[in-house]
């Protein structure tokens, strides 16, 4: 019944065609050519409002409220176990910068970043570089080498933690083997291993994921440049370091903030296969994060460490904004 | 490709007739049978490695505790079994004994496959349609509310995780909660906390907006004309013409809700509830030590992903080159 007055009156809405507008004088190039209130603006087109409205519901509660919400916490004592939940101004912040185990979880997340996603962007570049060459099986090469980035990620875990078993894993058994080691080695219960074999991992189970966003990256390259860098004589490592790289260099960008920003939230893998040990070695800083708000139950400060997260991640996330606004187009195309 | 430069030889005797520029004669840039044996010497090894895990994953989930627990690795099982497998095909309730005694539970998956679905096509739906008002209708209040939706894909996850436990938790009218939502659980530990607060991405939004952008406002003029509604225009006009993005939308969105782990670990408590990343991850910390079972699940657990990577493998990396992303 109401179908028919919201068809007619949407009719009008595009500025080209307005039915209604033209008499009072205002030109199509005009932002807002309808000079009527906003009531009756937003009525007329209240159907737009009922298309948002699930996803806005959904968006304030789970998102906005939410946001509001662990603002909030950050300036209160509040634990799930306690019934009054006082205010504390910025005491969770100062508890925090004098935290030394919350500095600890900030270099280790460092180094896990710092590690992994270089490794996984160089091991994918390499393997892209290699599966761009005209060779019989690419597909299963590729195939090959995505089926980690494919696998749900508590199984990798899962599977590597056995693999890094000191009395019966594979690690183990052929370094010993080739007498690489003469003792078997504690892999995730060295203090100083543990973090080396997480990255390890990590970088098998996301170089996958560089190497097709490399391969699309390098069959964007105008074949052009390759054949103008053998006309003046580059051989095959001249056009890799002064055509292919440069040409990748968004590319590079693009994978390089977005393993940041992923690598800085890593969670799993520490849950699954140290559990932040040995000696907080792998604490990065979601698992301290998640052990303040699920093992000690203070949201306030978990909250607070959360921001903290926040603020390092803002860096990249801003700049991945800029790049997949700027690059959406070249990337559809 | 492969069949190209086999005959790479033949072609170049006739000069002129394959684009001139894409293989020079001078023999030392040629793709020659040296390097391309160099290659293969390179990738074989590497891919060995890459998979190897998994050929030990399949191998050991059909291996006896005891064969898995022997100082020599076997990569192919000496006494196969399908304990492990069977482990999982309970049916009724566990007892707590043996849930510590290496017993799965199939409901692991039937619980992740629900929720991953129920995720993925309310997402999809609710991202199109919202993705539509932003994209096609000119309404006050559009761009302001586009760039808080944007603004919001800056925060990481797991800022908003903590304030969601709680606002979970004090749902009205649910899981004994009364209308001040005190009182009971909320939604902890019922699918309707694992759904709800994934069924819109902002992120999912903004890719279809791009996409909607494309499509030529004529076509949704022509149909009003014809006396569509709008719900009609946005079903079968815009729809349609949205397919890859939806596709590569809702392959993410599955893939994200089947393997996601950690808003599942918080909220969800009993066992028979769990997802399966959940269930094996539980099992692994709490040093239960039936890994044959462990293997099992964690290959069944694989499957879906390795199937739909399969079937939608164009459209994969399609999404990719779409989003840049993977879920």
């Amino acid at each position: 019944m109401a179908q028919p007055l919201v068809r007619t009156e949407t009719d009008t809405a595009p500025v080209k065609t307005g039915g209604r507008w033209p008499r009072r004088g205002s030109g199509p190039a005009l932002p807002h050519p309808d000079r009527r209130g906003l009531p009756a603006r937003v009525w007329k087109e209240r159907s737009a409002y009922v298309f948002l409205m699930p996803g806005m519901l959904i968006f304030s509660v789970f998102t906005l409220a939410a946001l509001v919400f662990a603002v909030y916490l950050t300036f209160h004592r509040w634990s799930i176990i306690e019934p009054d939940k006082p205010f504390v101004g910025l005491a969770n912040y100062r508890d925090m910068i004098h935290d030394e185990r919350f500095i600890e979880s900030v270099l280790n997340t460092i180094y896990f970043s710092g590690a992994s996603v270089p490794l996984s962007m160089g091991t994918g570049l390499l393997l892209a570089l290699l599966l761009n060459l005209p060779l019989r099986m690419r597909g299963l090469f590729r195939m090959a080498f995505y089926l980690p980035v494919v696998t749900p990620f508590v199984v990798s875990a899962i599977l590597w933690k056995w693999l890094y078993n000191g009395d019966y894993g594979l690690f183990n058994y052929y370094l010993l083997q080739a007498h690489i080691i003469d003792d078997p080695l504690l892999w995730l219960s060295d203090k100083n291993l543990a973090m080396p074999a997480v990255v390890l991992m990590s970088v098998w189970a996301g170089a996958g994921f560089s190497m097709v966003v490399y391969l699309a990256g390098l069959q964007a390259i105008p074949r052009e440049l390759y054949e103008a860098a053998r006309i003046d004589g580059a051989g095959a490592w001249q056009r890799l370091r002064y055509v292919t790289i440069p040409a990748l260099r968004p590319t590079t960008l693009f994978l390089l903030v977005m393993g940041i920003i992923s690598s800085l939230q890593v969670f799993t893998q520490i849950f699954v296969m140290t559990s932040g040990g040995p000696v907080n070695k792998t604490t990065t800083m979601v698992y301290y994060m998640y052990l303040w708000a699920f093992k000690y139950f203070d949201m306030g400060y978990a909250s607070t460490l959360a921001f903290a997260l926040f603020l390092m991640l803002l860096v990249f996330t801003a700049l991945q904004l800029r790049l997949s606004r700027r690059e959406s187009g070249a990337w559809a195309a | 490709m492969g069949g190209v430069a086999g005959g790479a030889g033949v072609r170049e005797a006739a000069p002129e007739r394959t684009a001139p520029a894409r293989r020079p004669q001078n023999g030392s840039n040629h793709f020659g049978l040296r390097q391309k044996t160099v290659t293969y010497l390179v990738l074989a090894p590497l891919a060995i490695l890459f998979l190897a895990p998994f050929a030990w994953l399949i191998s050991a989930s059909f291996q006896p505790m005891g064969e898995i627990f022997s100082t020599t690795p076997h990569w192919i099982p000496q006494d196969p079994t399908m304990e492990g497998y069977k482990g999982f095909l309970n049916v009724g309730d566990l007892t707590k004994a043996q849930q510590g005694q290496g017993h799965g539970d199939w409901r692991w998956f039937a619980n992740s496959a629900f929720v991953a679905v129920t995720i993925t096509v309310l997402q999809t739906f609710f991202n199109a349609l919202c993705a539509y008002a932003f994209a096609k209708r000119r309404f006050p209040g559009r761009n302001a509310i586009f760039v808080l939706f944007l603004a919001t894909m800056m925060v990481p996850g797991q800022v908003t995780l903590i304030p969601n436990y709680l606002i979970i938790q004090h749902i009205p009218f649910f899981g004994g909660n009364d209308w001040m939502g005190s009182g009971g659980h909320g939604w902890l530990d019922s699918y309707w906390g694992l759904i709800m607060p994934g069924i819109v991405s902002a992120f999912g939004i903004f890719l279809l907006r791009q996409y909607m952008l494309s499509i030529p406002d004529q076509l949704l003029e022509a149909a009003r004309i014809d006396g569509a509604g709008e719900f009609r225009i946005f079903r079968s006009v815009v729809l349609p013409l949205c397919g890859p993005a939806l596709a590569a939308n809702a392959i993410f969105t599955f893939q994200g809700a089947w393997e996601d782990f950690f808003w599942p670990l918080i909220i969800m408590s009993s066992p028979d509830k769990i997802t399966a990343p959940v269930g094996l991850a539980l099992f692994v910390v709490q040093n239960r030590t039936s890994w044959t079972l462990l293997f099992a699940g964690s290959v069944i657990a694989t499957l879906p992903m390795i199937i739909v990577f399969l079937v939608f493998q164009r459209r994969f990396v399609q999404g990719i080159a779409l989003t840049g992303i993977k879920g």
